[in-house]
């Protein structure tokens, strides 16, 4: 935890509302505001230090910190789990310098804080959900040039974005791209809906939630709002289809969700898990069962907590 | 004497880069499937030429049209920016001297090809790489190379993967400058022939910068001669190469021939 960060969280008197000073939020509001009337078009904002290192979600964070009141609750979450030490940190940190209640459920949070999930459990209008975003332009890599990055968006030039799915299938026989998958906002603005995975895409259409997503190191703010058409890229011959598994939860049994591997042991033992944490827990409240015993979950529980551990 | 429309028409372009006039007051006609070339020393103002003829060097002063699908002449610098994109990626093409400029060395040789495609909204895989590798068959080049990036090609075969790229929208007229510049002889004749073949196969218009008077004498219908920036000789590729007017076309003449 950096010297920053201690003080923040410590929540002493010298920090306004939900960190940022007054003038900074109404900056990023004004952003968030062009954000919804042009989606998915990316528009710069003058970031602001946040006391966390880039890459832990600063833009996110700043997103959240200017539209969140003293009404809202929170939930956030970090590869689908609550309870990652990133998910926890920046749970906390609004805790204390907004003073507002937090939340593991998606159903009675007003703001979910994202990085690479969207929630299995379906969201409402009177609900916003706010993305981390590592790295917002699509077309990066393949156009280093950053002018010529807009223009492409400028004239919706994106026969390129094409072409990098067109190489998928030269290469691997079919569109390889699992994370940040391209897609068309409002048939108009190419979007990255990084770093989710491709699961996740088809929920993003017609969504009833607010969607807004914040890049802290390139200060880049980008929305889509409720009820948009959003698009993932495909061939005709090759069309848009989303990850698969073999198996359903061992957990929670549930057939339809994103799911995570988990190692076991070193014998190769390993399982598949909802990656949305929350939604498994609520499905086993429920009396939903995986084929996996108590036993598994047990091992489950501490394989993870290791994992974490190694990761802190 | 053609007396149809031309294809382009430019009148009076100058080019100046500060103080040094690069071209000067060039006024020419080019008709459709006519391929001119303009030749002269290295720094006589070709490059600059075919830049501002090409729509990605705005003139000085002057005036190119080009004869725009549907809508005739037309002006080409006063057109959007997207529109003139688009006429680049479509009814156009441009050949690189050096292909790093006009290849992308990251992507598949099925892609490069493929992308003018895809950009113009063709969304069937099957049919973009089936057009790929006709277009690479017509340039000679080896499908087992299809998937392959052309920064491990050899430049000749880079050289024939830029004209497959270009030619995969049936562009109506193309520019190229020193399109076979920094190649082994062997490998300029053979791209030579394949150019002469394309031209005539699908009767192409085109303009090629060369300083190479052989590779003139052999692509092109009509010369032009420049020198410090301006034209001081055009005709008839035989009738210039043969029989020269102007005393820096002989002295360009005589010493290809000294060679
Ligand atoms: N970008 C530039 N800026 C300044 N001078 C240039 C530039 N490009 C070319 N020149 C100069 O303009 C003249 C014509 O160059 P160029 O058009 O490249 O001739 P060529 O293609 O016949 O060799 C040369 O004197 C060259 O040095
Ligand atoms: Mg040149
Ligand atoms: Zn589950």
């Amino acid at each position: 935890m950096s010297a920053a960060q201690q003080q923040a969280t410590e929540g002493d008197d010298g920090y306004n509302f939900a960190y940022l000073d007054e003038q900074t939020k109404r900056m990023i509001r004004r952003c968030l505001l062009k954000a919804v009337a042009v989606p998915g078009y990316q528009v710069p904002f003058g970031g602001r230090e946040m006391p966390l290192p880039y890459g832990w979600g600063t833009g996110g964070m700043q997103v959240t910190a200017s539209i969140i009141g003293r009404d809202d609750t929170l939930k956030v979450i970090d590869q689908g789990a609550d309870d990652t030490t990133n998910a926890v940190n920046i749970r906390r940190f609004f805790a204390r310098v907004a003073e507002v209640p937090t939340t593991e459920s998606t159903a009675e949070a007003s703001i979910v804080q994202t990085r690479h999930r969207v929630p299995e459990d379906p969201m409402r209008e009177d609900q916003i959900i706010v993305y981390q975003v590592p790295q917002p332009e699509p077309l990066r890599p393949l156009e280093p040039r950053e002018i010529e990055c807009r223009k492409m968006h400028a004239y919706k030039e994106y026969g390129l974005m094409q072409v990098s799915l067109y190489e998928d299938i030269a290469r691997f026989g079919e569109i390889a791209t699992s994370y940040s998958y391209p897609v068309m906002v409002g048939d108009r603005y190419l979007m990255s809906p990084t770093p989710i995975p491709k699961f996740d895409n088809p929920k993003m259409d017609d969504f009833p939630a607010l969607q807004l997503f914040g890049a802290g190191r390139e200060k880049r703010i980008y929305a889509i709002p409720p009820y948009t058409k959003v698009k993932s890229l495909d061939f005709d011959d090759h069309p848009f289809a989303v990850q698969q598994w073999e198996e359903d939860c061992a957990l929670c049994g549930a057939e339809d969700t994103f799911l995570d591997e988990v190692i076991l042991d070193d014998q190769g033992g390993k399982m598949y898990v909802c990656s949305d944490s929350h939604y498994c827990a609520r499905r086993r409240a429920e009396g939903h069962e995986g084929k996996l015993s108590e036993s598994a979950a047990r091992a489950y529980a501490a394989a993870v907590g290791a994992a974490e551990e190694e990761e802190a | 004497m053609d007396t149809s429309s031309p294809l382009l028409r430019v009148r009076n372009l100058t080019h100046a880069y500060g103080n040094l006039l690069a071209c000067s007051d060039i006024s020419f006609e080019l008709h459709s499937g006519e391929v001119l070339g303009i030749v002269g020393e290295s720094g006589s103002g070709k490059t600059t030429l075919l830049n501002c003829l090409s729509a990605r060097l705005a003139p000085t002063n002057g005036i190119v049209e080009y004869d725009l699908r549907g809508r005739g002449l037309s002006d080409i610098y006063a057109l959007s920016e997207p529109e003139r994109r688009l006429l680049l990626r479509t009814d156009w093409g441009v050949v690189m001297q050096n292909p790093r400029d006009g290849l992308r060395m990251d992507v598949s040789a099925g892609g490069n090809v493929g992308e003018r495609l895809m950009a113009v909204g063709a969304r069937h895989y099957g049919a973009i790489r089936q057009e790929a590798e006709d277009w690479l068959t017509k340039v000679e080049m080896d499908l087992g190379r299809m998937d392959d990036k052309p920064k491990h090609f050899s430049g000749g075969m880079q050289q024939r993967l830029q004209i497959a790229r270009n030619l995969v929208t049936k562009p109506r007229l193309v520019f190229m400058d020193e399109p076979t510049g920094g190649l082994d002889v062997s490998v300029q004749a053979r791209l030579l022939d394949l150019l002469r073949g394309l031209v005539r196969e699908l009767r192409l218009s085109a303009i090629i910068v060369t300083h190479d008077l052989a590779v003139a004498r052999l692509l092109a219908d009509r010369l032009m001669v420049m020198k410090d920036g301006k034209v001081v000789e055009t005709g008839l590729t035989d009738q210039v190469l043969d029989d020269p007017h102007h005393p820096y076309t002989q002295l360009l003449v005589s010493s290809v021939l000294q060679v």
